[in-house]
C-alpha cells in the first residue's frame, strides 16, 4: 500500500525534526540542527531494514517515490516564493558580498573534489 | 448575470483549491519550460534550470507588483505556492530523496562533508564581514550579522536577534543570504561541468560550502536530479552549525579583532 510507504516517510521526517530539535536546545542553538539529514539517516535506515526482511512491496516504494520525484516542482513553487526584489535591491554592500560568497565556494568545490579524487582515485589502482 | 456568476465561480475555486491550483500552475511551468529547454536550446539547458530561472523572475516581478516579501504567493490567489514551495513540503521531499542514495558513496564521503561544512561556514562568514568592513561598518555585532547572512538568510537574522542587532542591519543580512540563495540557484547548473559537480562525491561537497538549503536544492535539481540527496545531507546540517557559531565563537572572535 502506498501510503505506508508515505507514512514511513512523515514518520522518518518528523522523527529526524524532532532530533534536530532537540540537538538545537541541547546546542543551545535557536535552530533546527540537522533535522532534515537525521531523517534522511533514518528513512535509508528504514528502507535497509525492510529490505532485510523483504518487505519493501512496490506500493510501499511509490509512496516514498512519488515524494522524491515532486521534489523539482516544489523547488520551482519555493523559487517563485523567494523575495528575489530584496536580493536585487539589496544595494552594492549585499551583491559584492554575496557574489563573492557563492564563487569562492563554488571554487572550492572544485578543489576539494579533486583532493579527494587525488586519495581514491585511479593512481593507485593503475 | 452569466458573467458574474463566472467571476463568482472562479472566485471561489481560487480561494477554496489554492495548492490545488499551485500543482497546475508548477505544471504548466514545467511543460513551457521542457519546451523551450528541446526546442529552443536543444536539450542543454536543462528544464528544471529554466523552470526554477522562471520562477525566479516571476518571483522577482510578484515582488514588484504587490510590495510583499514572498514573491509570487503575494499575488491574490497564488497563496497556494507558499504551502507548495514552504518548508514543510520542501523538506518532507528532500527527506524522500534519500531513498535512492547509495550509502557506500554517502559514507566514503564523510570526511570530506565535514571539512566542506566547516569551510562553507568560516569562508562565507569572513567574506561578509570583510566587505561589512570595507562598507564602513565597525561595531562586533553589525559585522557579525552581516558576515552571518553571507552563510544563509536564516543564519543571518538569527544571529541578530542573539545579538541585537538593528533592524536595518539584520534586512541586510537575509538580502545578503537571499542573493546568495538566488546565485547559487542560478550559476550551479552553468559551473558544474567546470568544478567537477558530477558525482555523489563532489555534491556533498558543494551541500557542505554552499550551505544555503534552498540554494543546493534550487541548483542540484537544475543540475542532475540524482545528485540531489547527496547535496541535501550536508546541506541540512549548514544552517544549525551557522546559527550555533556565529552568535558566539565568531562573533567572540569578530570583537576580538574589531
Amino acid at each position: 500500500m502506498a501510503i505506508y510507504g508515505t507514512a514511513l516517510l512523515a514518520l522518518c521526517t518528523l522523527l529526524g525534526a524532532a532530533l534536530g530539535e532537540l540537538l538545537g536546545v541541547a546546542l543551545h542553538v535557536k535552530a533546527n540542527v540537522g533535522g532534515v539529514g537525521l531523517a534522511m539517516l533514518l528513512l535509508i535506515a528504514a528502507k535497509g531494514w525492510l529490505a532485510r526482511r523483504g518487505k519493501l512491496t512496490p506500493g510501499l516504494r511509490l509512496g516514498v517515490e512519488f515524494w522524491a520525484l515532486m521534489y523539482i516542482p516544489i523547488v520551482v513553487a519555493m523559487a517563485a516564493q523567494q523575495n528575489v526584489l530584496a536580493a536585487v535591491e539589496g544595494g552594492p554592500m549585499v551583491v559584492i558580498a554575496g557574489v563573492t560568497a557563492v564563487a569562492l565556494c563554488f571554487g572550492l568545490v572544485a578543489v576539494l573534489g579533486r583532493a579527494l579524487d587525488g586519495r581514491h582515485g585511479g593512481r593507485n589502482d593503475g | 448575470m452569466g458573467a458574474a456568476t463566472m467571476g463568482e465561480i472562479a472566485q471561489k475555486i481560487v480561494a477554496d483549491q489554492g495548492l490545488v491550483l499551485a500543482f497546475a500552475l508548477v505544471g504548466a511551468l514545467m511543460w513551457g519550460s521542457a519546451a523551450i529547454s528541446r526546442y529552443l536550446t536543444a536539450g542543454r539547458i536543462h528544464a528544471s534550470a529554466i523552470a526554477i530561472l522562471a520562477a525566479l523572475a516571476l518571483a522577482w516581478w510578484g515582488g514588484v507588483l504587490t510590495g510583499g516579501k514572498k514573491g509570487l504567493a503575494d499575488v491574490p490567489g497564488l497563496a497556494g505556492l507558499a504551502l507548495m514551495g514552504g518548508a514543510m513540503l520542501r523538506d518532507f521531499a528532500i527527506v524522500a530523496t534519500a531513498f535512492e542514495v547509495d550509502v557506500i558513496e554517502a559514507r566514503k564521503a564523510g570526511l570530506m562533508g565535514v571539512i566542506a561544512l566547516a569551510l562553507g561556514t568560516v569562508v562565507p562568514f569572513a567574506v561578509g564581514v570583510g566587505v561589512a568592513w570595507s562598507f564602513g561598518y565597525r561595531d562586533a555585532v553589525s559585522l557579525t550579522t552581516l558576515g552571518a547572512g553571507t552563510v544563509t538568510y536564516i543564519v543571518g537574522p538569527v544571529t541578530g536577534a542573539a545579538l541585537g542587532a538593528s533592524s536595518p542591519v539584520i534586512a541586510l543580512s537575509i538580502a545578503t543570504g537571499v542573493l546568495k540563495a538566488v546565485l547559487v540557484m542560478t550559476f550551479t547548473p552553468m559551473v558544474a561541468r567546470f568544478i567537477g559537480l558530477d558525482n555523489p562525491r563532489s555534491a556533498m561537497a558543494f551541500g557542505g560550502l554552499m550551505g544555503t538549503v534552498s540554494g543546493v536544492a534550487g541548483g542540484l535539481a537544475a543540475t542532475d536530479q540524482r545528485l540531489v540527496p547527496y547535496g541535501a545531507l550536508t546541506a541540512t546540517f549548514h544552517t544549525g552549525i551557522g546559527c550555533l557559531v556565529c552568535p558566539s565563537i565568531f562573533f567572540l572572535i569578530v570583537r576580538a579583532l574589531a
